[in-house]
């Protein structure tokens, strides 16, 4: 490691100056030797105080019971909130399989559309930079203008969704103000949003599939069927998991959208943990019961997350 | 015989652009359909059926945001807490991204990552309760601190990849001209990927001016900032769809318009380099 440079013009300068020079030059020395943890100290520390402290504050607080209305202090309650969220709320539970069901619903839509249009485009045409920059739109795009538009759209007697069920002689639907329909009409917002990313992601993964097993498969005489289902994708599957866990995380983090649309309604048929979560601590205040619930989800996503981050290693990306 | 195979060919690329027709027009119409309720009179807005190509165009749902609410102190708060959580998010995140490149500290980038990971409501009830405690609820401070969450993953990961692609051997010769750590970062680093910093800036930017959760619990009266405004136009349910439109329109757009300027970077940034363009 080379320190930084020496200053002769410092030896001729009085006294004061030479031995400020010095402290400096060694203030320089000492932080160019400690570099590798100066430069990611604020970041560090900034982290821990937004992340790290709340984190454990949240562990803490879902030992208690505490209604942050009322004037009482919280009082300790061991793991009385866990218990009830495991057998004793029968509305949590609901909300984990709703959640679960949401998740699994758009992967599977924007997973088969994604890949079936990055199939469809994954070629030279004209318009192709065009369609790139369409298919950026809606993820950019505000989350609670889209949902308006939307809530607009989904309208049952004035809306444009309905008009055009119309059109082509189906039945109208009631969308977002019917329990029996709200969460897939939720679902179909989130799978136009998201469907791109997936489609973005499986267009890069085609770009980097090698030329010669289809070369050697071509001269074996399979058929673009046999080669599609044989290498194109199996080779593009680590491409695909990577989206899917992607979108698996954030799908299950879930927010906007319904809280902009349906606030978990109707009749509690769009409320997910998340949703449950968060009337529980900003309607009622009931703050222990809702940071369990908080602890709860993030076992969760951070168990998706773990297999996500343990597959980017063996995908080696 | 040619020009039968001509004429398959012919039809095959019909059938291609019908089809990617098909998929792109529900991205297409939601945008369009958005942008033109907000210029169709109230009656034609809610008329049925809906008017598509042939309207009549008025501004007056734009001048409704602006008489009707103050929609100019919302745009203002957005661009303070967007403005200043990506120059904060810059400060730290970049020395922090340059150090992750150069010395490879992969534990420090993959909690950089969880924090992106954990879902955004678990700090929600402790920073209510802090900041309700600090007097810091309805301020400006609250919702920049916050917003870090979205931009400081976002921007050390994508300058991650581009601080890798910096030629270490400049790095080396700066450092034998007798450039500490931090004039290399400075003068050699940090020049050589501005165009990347350019880009986090925007996708922090973004980030940060589409952000509800947060803003929702933190922001009051004073602070409030442009998504929540718009929610909060939903609850009257009496409003004119154009006004509702106008002010959907007016949010998105410029953020519409900067995700065009970064457009290769986007992917990038939502898969933590992950996938690179």
């Amino acid at each position: 490691m080379t320190g930084p440079a020496e200053t002769t013009s410092g030896a001729r300068a009085a006294a004061p100056a030479v031995a400020r020079a010095r402290a400096s030059r060694r203030l320089g020395n000492w932080g160019h030797r400690n570099a590798r943890w100066l430069f990611p100290a604020p970041a560090v520390l900034l982290v821990a105080a937004i992340i790290v402290y709340p984190i454990v504050y949240t562990v803490w607080m879902s030992l208690q019971d505490w209604f942050a209305s009322s004037l009482t202090a919280p009082r300790f309650i061991g793991v009385a909130n866990y218990q009830k969220i495991l057998v004793g709320d029968p509305r949590f539970r609901e909300a984990v399989i709703r959640t679960l069901y949401f998740t699994g619903l758009v992967i599977a839509g924007e997973t088969v559309l994604g890949v079936a249009m990055a199939l469809l485009f994954n070629r030279e045409f004209w318009g192709r930079g065009l369609l790139r920059t369409l298919a950026i739109l809606p993820m950019v795009a505000t989350p609670v203008a889209i949902g308006l538009v939307f809530v607009m759209m989904y309208h049952p007697t004035l809306g444009v969704a309905n008009y055009m069920l119309t059109v082509l002689h189906l039945p109208p639907f009631k969308w977002t103000y019917s329990s029996g329909t709200a969460l897939y009409a939720l679902a179909v917002v989130d799978i136009w949003q998201w469907t791109p990313l997936i489609m973005l992601i499986a267009l890069a993964g085609l770009a980097s599939l090698p030329q010669e097993p289809y070369e050697a498969a071509h001269i074996d005489g399979a058929t673009a069927l046999q080669a599609f289902w044989h290498i194109t994708l199996p080779l593009l599957r680590p491409a695909i998991v990577v989206a899917i866990l992607f979108r698996a995380i954030d799908a299950i983090k879930t927010f906007d959208i319904i809280f902009i649309m349906t606030q978990g309604g109707p009749a509690n048929s769009t409320e997910t943990i998340n949703i449950l979560l968060f009337n529980q601590a900003f309607s009622y205040f009931n703050m222990g019961y809702a940071s369990s619930m908080a602890v709860a989800l993030f076992a969760v996503v951070m168990g998706a997350s773990l297999v996500l981050i343990k597959l980017r290693r063996t995908a080696a990306w | 015989m040619v020009s039968g195979r001509r004429r398959r060919t012919g039809l095959r690329t019909a059938g291609f652009y019908g089809l990617a027709a098909l998929f792109m027009l529900p991205t297409v119409f939601v945008f369009y359909w958005m942008i033109t309720l907000s210029v169709k009179p109230q009656v034609e807005a809610t008329a049925h059926p809906p008017s598509f190509f042939r309207f009549s165009v008025t501004a007056a749902g734009y001048r409704e945001v602006f008489t009707k609410y103050p929609f100019l102190l919302y745009t203002w708060n957005s661009l303070v807490v967007a403005a200043g959580c990506t120059a904060l998010g810059l400060a730290v995140g970049l020395p922090a991204a340059y150090s992750i490149a150069r010395w490879r500290q992969r534990r420090l980038a993959l909690t950089v990552l969880v924090a992106r990971i954990i879902p955004g409501i678990s700090y929600l009830i402790p920073w209510y309760i802090f900041f309700r405690h600090l007097r810091l609820v309805d301020t400006h401070a609250a919702l920049i601190l916050t917003h870090l969450i979205v931009g400081l993953p976002i921007i050390i990961w994508v300058m991650i990849g581009f601080f890798e692609d910096v030629p270490p051997d400049l790095e080396d010769a700066a450092l034998i001209d007798g450039c500490a750590y931090f004039g290399v970062f400075w003068r050699v680093a940090l020049p050589l990927v501005r165009p990347g910093v350019v880009a986090t800036a925007i996708l922090s930017f973004v980030f940060s001016w589409n952000n509800f959760l947060f803003s929702v619990i933190l922001a009051g009266r004073q602070t409030r900032t442009l998504p929540i405004a718009v929610f909060n136009m939903i609850s009257y349910e009496e409003i004119n769809w154009g006004t509702l439109a106008a002010a959907a329109t007016m949010i998105t757009l410029p953020v519409l318009v900067l995700a065009l300027i970064v457009q290769r970077h986007i992917v990038t940034g939502l898969t933590f380099g992950a996938v690179k363009q």
